[in-house]
């Protein structure tokens, strides 16, 4: 009894409470940021944020006046969008890269995995020239586009790595029964993938609602993702931050819902280096 | 890919058309994927390499003139070049260690187990799940001069006599950032190392308690060897993340005050946004990713040998 309760002791002190500061550390400033948000503008600086009194007009103004409704609609276009584009593309490739041997085909696995490696700039600027050019800036199928450069590698890397994990011998039991190679894919694999596509898809989906500087380029007024209209705020409202840490508080809350159902799902992909940091 | 495996009793034309179709239809199944990319990635990026040898300045889109490699030579003799240069090394060197260091020490503690463990190991990551933007903004929020919670907490303890204007401040403004930055990536570090640490067996441990090893000796032998992979892996792939981010430095300061949260992604992106000179911008964007390849390299042969 006694070593039980010095254990109890000891693991507070070496394991909850250390951890409990780094979790403080974690996510003070995201609930400093939701405190703000609910504290109303004029108390923010005389008393400063409190939790005795707290309310919802920076969220009421947030939809009334700043339009926001509009811009996670443009965010939700594209990011859906993006979804559909890498995963129609990337659910084949995945397949082959799994399923045949072929030449250069190590090559072309890591040509998607490079692509991750680049910066941004050295896309940015010339989709921004060639969009210009086709007349495509501040339109969704533009930064559809911009957002696929990221997802389709992405997500051929994940699919490919979900079914490795799924045994050979089914695809040729369905071949042996009469299925052609399509068909087995189709029939057989596709579904077993299903928990791998959606995973797959929630994380594009994150990565292109969250995405700011493609949004910033090749947006404009028409298409004004949530990401750019949270930014534009901090120019136009540099004084009221309940309505800016609301707006924050409301742009991140998609993703952030979305990260923690699929969070398991993607230490995988992670230890592969698909996953964008 | 062997022709043999054709069943015999098709007849001769079938027989090769259908090895055929086993030879070509990897490569079909590919294509999409692969054809896209070449067309949104690999076009823009020669695009790039080709706007870096003219002259080509946005608001006179006319001119369009070869330079040769002049851009690059006058990258050589611009100030703000090397300034730039110098903040994305004390960037990198100091934002990935802290990272890392955060991480593995985040990780250790999630791998001892206690009853709140899974509840600790899902908001570990909230950082990693916010937008760019909305961590620039908390974070310039917590780091405003006259009602930023930090200024306020400091002078409560009495560490500062007077507020700091964080990010204002050309002295603080690229550490404040990097500490952002910090905040952001460690999670990422947590759970890879995490992962590494669950793949040690637990009887290594038991047996080297049983020969008296202290904790101490068994992080050293057993757990550092145990995530050495991971952990460099890991480093590799943040370094090249955090040289390429750019975002929460363009929302929180946009490279001031003066140029001096300057970094090389930045400057470039800056050159073409807002001086709309796209050739230099274009020369700009190629040095920085030539001086990270080597980088890049590292990392892809790793990954091909994880491939095999």
């Amino acid at each position: 009894m006694a070593l039980g309760r010095k254990s109890t002791l000891n693991r507070v002190l070496t394991v909850d409470l250390p951890m409990l500061a780094i979790l403080a550390f974690t996510l003070g400033p995201y609930l400093w940021m939701l405190l703000t948000s609910l504290t109303a503008e004029s108390e923010l600086f005389t008393r400063g944020p409190s939790i005795f009194d707290l309310v919802w007009s920076n969220y009421e103004r947030l939809f009334a006046n700043v339009g926001f409704a509009r811009n996670m609609l443009d965010s939700f276009i594209i990011a859906a969008g993006t979804v559909v584009v890498g995963l129609t593309l990337s659910v084949t490739a995945a397949y082959s890269f799994s399923r045949f041997e072929f030449r250069f085909k190590k090559v072309l696995l890591l040509q998607f995995l490079l692509i991750n490696m680049f910066p941004l700039v050295l896309l940015i600027l010339p989709l921004f020239v060639l969009m210009r050019q086709l007349g495509l800036l501040d339109t969704h199928f533009a930064l559809i586009v911009a957002n696929s450069t990221i997802a389709i590698p992405f997500s051929v890397w994940m699919m490919t790595s979900y079914i490795n994990g799924i045994p050979k011998s089914l695809d040729e039991a369905a071949m042996t029964d009469g299925c052609s190679r399509l068909q087995a894919m189709r029939k057989v694999i596709l579904p077993l993938c299903a928990p791998g596509i959606i995973a797959t898809g929630i994380y594009i989906f994150i990565t292109a609602w969250n995405e700011y500087l493609y949004a910033l380029t090749l947006g404009g007024q028409n298409v004004r993702p949530i990401t750019v209209a949270v930014q534009t705020m901090i120019g136009e409202y540099q004084v009221q931050w309940g309505l800016l840490t609301a707006g924050g508080i409301v742009g991140a809350l998609p993703a952030t819902i979305l990260f923690l159902i699929v969070q398991r799902r993607l230490v995988g992909g992670l230890t592969q280096g698909a996953v964008k940091g | 890919m062997t022709t043999t495996s054709v069943p015999e009793q098709e007849g001769p034309t079938s027989g090769r058309r259908a090895a055929l179709w086993r030879q070509v239809m990897p490569l079909a199944l590919l294509s999409p994927a692969v054809l896209v990319t070449l067309a949104i990635v690999f076009f823009p990026m020669i695009q790039t390499a080709w706007m870096s040898l003219h002259n080509y300045v946005l608001f006179r889109p006319k001119n369009f003139d070869w330079v040769g490699l002049q851009n690059y030579f006058n990258i050589f003799q611009d100030e703000v070049f090397w300034i730039s240069l110098r903040h994305t090394v004390l960037w990198i060197v100091i934002t990935v260690p802290a990272q890392a260091l955060l991480g593995l020490a985040t990780a250790l503690l999630l791998n001892q187990s206690f009853p709140w463990r899974p509840l600790a190991r899902a908001l570990i990551i909230i950082p990693w799940a916010l937008p760019s933007v909305v961590i620039a903004l908390m974070w310039a929020w917590i780091y405003d001069s006259n009602y930023g919670i930090l200024n306020d907490l400091l002078l409560r303890i009495g560490i500062l006599e007077t507020s700091i204007p964080w990010l204002a401040n050309p002295d603080t403004a690229l550490y404040a950032i990097i500490l952002t930055l910090t905040w952001q990536g460690f999670p990422f570090f947590a759970v890879m190392i995490l992962a590494g640490l669950q793949s040690i067996p637990q009887s290594y441990y038991e047996a080297a308690s049983l020969d008296g090893a202290t904790p101490w000796r068994q992080f050293w032998h057993i757990t550092l060897p145990g995530i050495s992979g991971v952990l460099f892996t890991a480093i590799l792939l943040r370094t090249i993340w955090v040289a390429n981010s750019m975002d929460v430095i363009f929302v929180m300061t946009g490279g001031g005050p003066g140029y001096s949260t300057y970094t090389l992604p930045l400057y470039s992106f800056l050159e073409a946004r807002t001086n709309l000179n796209f050739g230099y911008g274009s020369a700009l964007a190629m040095t920085f990713t030539l001086m990270l390849l080597g980088i890049v390299i590292l990392y892809l042969k790793r990954s091909a040998k994880a491939v095999q």
